[in-house]
Formats: C-alpha cells, sequence, structure tokens
C-alpha cells in the first residue's frame, strides 16, 4: 500500500468535477453555501491554530504500518476522501483543508508522541485518527491537556467520555443489546456461548451482553476468552459442540478470527444451517477479506453500517470511495465512521463560525449529518452518535445482506447502568 | 460439570478432544522443525522464523490464483504444488540470507537474533508493500474444508488429519536427512565441532548453508499448510513465533527428538487445560508449567550430553 503514503493532497479535476455533481450538490444545499464571505482569520481563529486566509491544517493519525495497519487503511482513505470532497465544494468557511498525515505504527507510545507533535507544532485544528482503544486510551491524555479536536471512528466498548473526543462510531450498548434482541425475538435463541479476544472491548461487550441475556431470563451456556493472536480453536469448538447453544457471540479480532472461522467449518458447523446461529459485531467486510466468504457465508454481524446497504447517500458514497481508491476495495462499518469525521467538523466549524476548540466543543451536541452513508446520525451531548444498528447475513462474496434494521435511532449510553 | 449429559455424548467429546489434542501437536511440531533445525542444529536464533512461514502461505495464495484463473479444472489438486514452491521459495531465499548475513556472525550467535529480528521487519514490509497491508483470503480446494463425520457425535476435520499426516511425512524427511544422509552426518559433525569437520575435510560452509536453507523450506511448507487453519497477512508470522520458540526451547535445542516430545507435552496439556478451563487461563498454566520444568532441566527435556 505504497500508493498511501505518497499520496499529495492535490485532486485532479475529474474528480473534482465528479464530486461537484454528485456529491456536492446536495451537501451544498444542506449546508448552505459558505463561499459568499470568508470571515476573517483573526476572528475565527483565536487560539493560533494553523488556521489562514485560505487553508487549515489538520492532522490524520493512523497506524500505516505495524499490525494494526490492516484495519486502520480503510480509515485514512475515508478521511482523505471526505477531506478532498470538501476541499471541492469549497472548504471550510472558505478555507481549504490540507492534511498532516502521521502513523501511529501500531505503537500506542508512538500514537502518543505524534499526537503531541500535531497538536503542539503542527497547530492542527482537529485530528482524525486512532483505531484501537488502546491507542485512543494513549492519545487522550494529550489532547485534554494541549485542548485538541479528536473524532474517534472504531466502535467500541464505551466507559469513556471526553470533552476532546468525538465518537464517530458505536458504543458498546448501541451494537450490542439490539442484536441479542433480534436473535432473541427472530430466531428464538435461548442459549447463548460468549467467546472473545483477551482485552478490554470483547471483555466488557460481553458483560454487557451477559447482563442483557440475564435480564431477558435467558442462559449464557458459556464464555470463554483466548489471547490475541490465539490459533488454535479446536478445543473451544468441541466445548461449543457439547453445550450445544442456540447463539455462538463471538467478538474475536485480528488473525484469530480468520483462524476461528476457518476451524469452525473445518469442525462440520455449517454456518448457513444456522444451528448454532453466529452473531458477531466484530467482523466487517474488511475482516472478511481475510477471513474468506466461503469460511463465513451465514453468519450474522451486529453494527450500524454495511457497504450492501440501500440508500442514496451510500450509492454516492460507494461509487466515490470505489473512484478514488480502486474497484476491489471493500468498506466496513469503521471506514463509513472514519468518513464522517471531517463532515462532523466542519458542520461543527460552520455552526460555531470558528475554527476555536472551546467553541467547536460548544457546537457540537445536535449536530446532524443527513448525508451520511449510514443514513441521519445526529450528536449526542455526550459525544457519541445517535445512529440505527442493523443486522447483516453473510454471503459468499463477502458482502452482507441486511436483513434488519432498528426502526429509530438508537441513544448511545456509554456508561449504562445496570450493566457494569 | 459434566452431569447434564450422557455417556456416549462425553465419550464422543472427549474423542474429539483427544483429536484437538493430536492437530495441535502436529501443528506445533510442523512450526518447530524448521527452527529446531536451525536454532538447535546450528545455534542461530532465527527470529524470522514466522515470515519464512509467511513466505510460504503468500506463495500459495498465488499459486491459488494463478490455479483459480488460469486451470480451474486443476484447483482441487493445486496445493501439492503449492507446498512444492513454497519449499522452494523459502529454501533459496534462507540460502541467500545465509550467504549474505548469517555466515558473517556464526562466531556472534546472539547477534544472529538482532539481524535476523531485523530481516523479519524488513519482510513484513515488503509483504505489506507487495500484496497490502490486508490479510489475503486464500481459496482452499472444497475436500479439504469440512469435516469427515465418525459417528453422528464424533467428526474429524479433514483439514486437522490433512497436517498430521503432512506433519509425519516431514518428519519422517528430516529425520532421513538427518540421520541417514550424508548432508545429516556432516551437519552433526558441524554441530559438534566446527574446526575438527572442517580439518577432516568437510565444507563446513556449504554444510551451513544447506542446513540454514533445509529450516527455512520447511517453514515455508509449514505456512502453506497453515493457510488452511489461520490467517495470511504480513504480520501474521509474529502469531507462531512465540509457541515455536517455546517448543524448541524446552525440548532441548540441540535434540530434534525433543522437539517431538516437547510439542506432544506442550499441546496435550494445553487442550485439556483449554476444555476445562478458559483459554487465555489454559495459557497461562501452560506457559507456568513450561517455566517451572525449564527451571529444574534447563537445558530442556532433552539435553545433549556433553562433557564440559
Amino acid at each position: 500500500m505504497m500508493h498511501l503514503e505518497k499520496e499529495t493532497r492535490t485532486s485532479n479535476g475529474c474528480r473534482r468535477y465528479f464530486m461537484k455533481t454528485v456529491v456536492a450538490l446536495p451537501l451544498a444545499m444542506l449546508f448552505g453555501s459558505t463561499a459568499l464571505a470568508v470571515p476573517g482569520t483573526a476572528e475565527i481563529n483565536t487560539t493560533g491554530l494553523a488556521v489562514t486566509d485560505t487553508t487549515v491544517k489538520v492532522g490524520i493519525l493512523h497506524s500505516v504500518t505495524g499490525t494494526m495497519a490492516i484495519s486502520e487503511t480503510g480509515s485514512v482513505q475515508a478521511e482523505k476522501l471526505a477531506i478532498e470532497q470538501i476541499n471541492a465544494m469549497g472548504g471550510v468557511l472558505g478555507r481549504k483543508i490540507e492534511y498532516i498525515q502521521e502513523d501511529g505504527a501500531s505503537d500506542w507510545p508512538t500514537f502518543a508522541e505524534k499526537s503531541k507533535k500535531l497538536l503542539v507544532k503542527d497547530k492542527v485544528a482537529a485530528v482524525f485518527g486512532c483505531w484501537t482503544s488502546a491507542s485512543r486510551k494513549a492519545v487522550l491524555p494529550i489532547f485534554e491537556q494541549y485542548n485538541g479536536m479528536l473524532y474517534y471512528p472504531t466502535f467500541y466498548e464505551g466507559l469513556e467520555q471526553s470533552p476532546n473526543v468525538i465518537y464517530t462510531g458505536q458504543e458498546a450498548t448501541q451494537q450490542i443489546i439490539a442484536g441479542i434482541d433480534w436473535v432473541v425475538k427472530n430466531k428464538g435463541a435461548k442459549k447463548f456461548f460468549l467467546l472473545g479476544s483477551d482485552y478490554i472491548w470483547p471483555r466488557t461487550s460481553n458483560k454487557i451482553a451477559r447482563k442483557h441475556i440475564d435480564k431477558l431470563g435467558l442462559k449464557v451456556v458459556g464464555e470463554e476468552y483466548y489471547p490475541l493472536g490465539h490459533t488454535q480453536f479446536n478445543s473451544v469448538i468441541n466445548k461449543i459442540k457439547l453445550k450445544k447453544p442456540d447463539v455462538i457471540y463471538a467478538i474475536v479480532v485480528g488473525g484469530s478470527n480468520v483462524a476461528f472461522y476457518k476451524q469452525l467449518k473445518a469442525a462440520g458447523i455449517d454456518m448457513t444451517k444456522e444451528k448454532p446461529i453466529v452473531l458477531t459485531i466484530s467482523v466487517t467486510e474488511d475482516e472478511v477479506l481475510g477471513i474468506g466468504g466461503e469460511n463465513i457465508v451465514g453468519a450474522y454481524a451486529a453494527m450500524k453500517y454495511f457497504q450492501s446497504l440501500d440508500n442514496a447517500n451510500n450509492k454516492a458514497f460507494v461509487e466515490a470511495f470505489k473512484k478514488r481508491w480502486g474497484d476491489g476495495i471493500v468498506i466496513g462499518d469503521v471506514t463509513q465512521a472514519a468518513y464522517l469525521g471531517p463532515w462532523l467538523w466542519k458542520a461543527a466549524v460552520e455552526k460555531a463560525g470558528s475554527f476555536d476548540i472551546d467553541k467547536i466543543r460548544a457546537a457540537s451536541p445536535e449536530i446532524e449529518l443527513p448525508t451520511a452513508p449510514e443514513g441521519y446520525v445526529r450528536i449526542h451531548p455526550n459525544h457519541h452518535l445517535w445512529s440505527k444498528t442493523r443486522i447483516g447475513h453473510a454471503r459468499m462474496d463477502g458482502q452482507y445482506d441486511i436483513v434488519y434494521e432498528t426502526e429509530s435511532l438508537i441513544e448511545p449510553d456509554p456508561f449504562p447502568k445496570g450493566y457494569q | 460439570m459434566f452431569e447434564e449429559y450422557t455417556m456416549s455424548e462425553l465419550t464422543s467429546i472427549f474423542a474429539m478432544q483427544g483429536f484437538a489434542g493430536l492437530i495441535l501437536f502436529s501443528v506445533l511440531v510442523l512450526m518447530a522443525l524448521g527452527l529446531a533445525i536451525i536454532f538447535g542444529q546450528m545455534g542461530v536464533i532465527n527470529m524470522a522464523h514466522g515470515e519464512f512461514m509467511i513466505l510460504g502461505a503468500y506463495i500459495t495464495y498465488l499459486t491459488s490464483i494463478v490455479f483459480s484463473e488460469h486451470l480451474p479444472d486443476l484447483f482441487s489438486g493445486y496445493f501439492f504444488l503449492a507446498m512444492i514452491l513454497a519449499f522452494l521459495g523459502s529454501f533459496f531465499l534462507g540460502a541467500f540470507v545465509e550467504w549474505s548475513m548469517i555466515r558473517h556472525l556464526y562466531k556472534r550467535p546472539l547477534d544472529t537474533l538482532l539481524a535476523t529480528w531485523g530481516l523479519s521487519l524488513i519482510l513484513q514490509q515488503l509483504y505489506r508493500t507487495i500484496f497490502g497491508a490486508r490479510e489475503v483470503g486464500v481459496s482452499i480446494p472444497d475436500w479439504m474444508m469440512g469435516s469427515y463425520p465418525i459417528t453422528d457425535l464424533i467428526e474429524v476435520p479433514i483439514n486437522g488429519i490433512f497436517v498430521m499426516v503432512l506433519t509425519l511425512f516431514i518428519s519422517l524427511g528430516v529425520y532421513l536427512i538427518m540421520f541417514k544422509s550424508s548432508l545429516g552426518k556432516q551437519t552433526r559433525a558441524v554441530v559438534q565441532n566446527r574446526d575438527m569437520a572442517g580439518a577432516v575435510g568437510i565444507n563446513t560452509e556449504k554444510v551451513d548453508r544447506y542446513t540454514y536453507a533445509i529450516g527455512c523450506g520447511i517453514a515455508g511448507i509449514a505456512g502453506s499448510a497453515f493457510t488452511m487453519i489461520g490467517s495470511t497477512g504480513p504480520t501474521a508470522g509474529q502469531l507462531y513465533i512465540v509457541d515455536t520458540f517455546l517448543v524448541v526451547v524446552f525440548g532441548g535445542a540441540s535434540n530434534l527428538l525433543g522437539t517431538i516430545a516437547s510439542a506432544f507435552t506442550i499441546s496435550q496439556a494445553q487442550s485439556t487445560l483449554e476444555f476445562f478451563l478458559s483459554g487465555s487461563m489454559a495459557k497461562v498454566l501452560t506457559l507456568l508449567t513450561v517455566v517451572g520444568i525449564l527451571m529444574l532441566l534447563p537445558q530442556g527435556l532433552f539435553a545433549l550430553k556433553i562433557r564440559r
């Protein structure tokens, strides 16, 4: 993926034309035109951020090397696409966005160091970045100390709410409760086997899942964790066969994912027969690339976005994304959430009429984004997004068929009462 | 914990669990053999072992693409060719690495650790540049996936059987090379006394090169076979390296039989513990046991008896 690093900020005329026609027109109508009068830099930037009369600098902070590059590549691509689209329709408050990309290199101290560089030396107006909870926790004190604004795209375990972070992915309750309710109501599931990689997100998520299953009066017949990178799942598969759950609730991540689904299939568990049903919250289209569609066909995933989502926003987004980054590419939940970051920031800046972090923070709650590929989203005062949760049914070709979506937006609840 | 199950259910689960242990055993042996040859026989701490495995996996991936696009009729058999190519690819890369890097470090065995670690980083970035940062999905012929039902309840994964048979063949092959061929005799002679072996006319440089290359080649085959059970990505080799070293060190680095005995002990301990405890606990206890035994037997299970 060398082309990523070599990427420059210029966009060619053809792309610009395309974006103007497909994306910019509806967006311009919604947000109102900003290009009429460009406000003076001194008024809209009172804290010395890197804003000039014509440009504004932002940071992109993801791992493009190391283990996490697998996952974070999509987010980088989405954020660049969003920035280019915003520039093509005139930028933010009349200023073109220039981005400074830093590599967190899958190493949490490096994330901290680079975020400090972006905030202190480059004085960026916003940072789009981080993927794992560990990297977010590493940069959090720096964002709070130097008063930066981070747009964080990954679905995560919740239990956090920083004035310096906007969480554009779902927190755990949004993803989990709707999924379990669906499988109970529509598939008559009664017995659950909870399985995960051994770190904070799967453990917290399964805790929430277990509480919810208990509340419904149903049964958890097993709960297991395996170290990150574990590649042998035969023992746990045997245990699953013995306990005969109706649902395997799987939160396995990374390379383990591939091993788990391949071995599940090899052990004779045909997921299309739904005995048991496999329900996951950790396998997006990105992960399926590595697992192979034929090894996961029939499983269900609960998250807020699937590439196959059928609406006009998403069609334009998928088309623009493929045009920018190549036809063979897939778009997963986090990639879409990363795409929202620059747009939400733009909306906040325009609502505040200023690049000042404090004013953006004050303006952020209740900002709406009707143009989001996932459909309408809105920022909650707790800095998370109201969003719908959908259930996808894995297909042979690595995409999901959407079989269910919640009727209304689910309120983000990062500190769920009775679930801790 | 077992009250609610019938006798036949329990028997079949234990049978399957025993089989899971055997599969884990084969996987560990296959991972460790290449390293046992390089580390045990040459004293080179090969931190790039996992990357040689992943080279085998990527070669398998490329072969599968070539076959599915140009020879779809023969797709069901591509895996055998892929394994041979994986062996050759890793063999020649191994020989090149030995020539360009390792041979300058034989007198400084600890430095091989740093050098091969650097090599592993270089290879990882190379894979990332060529194949992209994301994992690739290797399609496996249908007959190699799925399971073979022995009774109603006992189902045996076919890829597990495949790995077991493969491990058996590779182990036999290594045994023949190391103990029945002249190269093996020379290798063992060089290991025991490099200067003396040179004095009696053994070309020690050539022996080193072949030994290292064969070790890497076996890693390539292992990587090729593991596309059936694990992931193929630039950094996937790191998933195997710790277990591999554990097996080799625990077994007694210089003894191939020790490697097999240690793989057996670790796999059985781990799969039994995994069944009765949770996965992470099982890993902790297995590691604790290994540490405990290594404190009593610092040379590992099977130490070469040398007068010092």
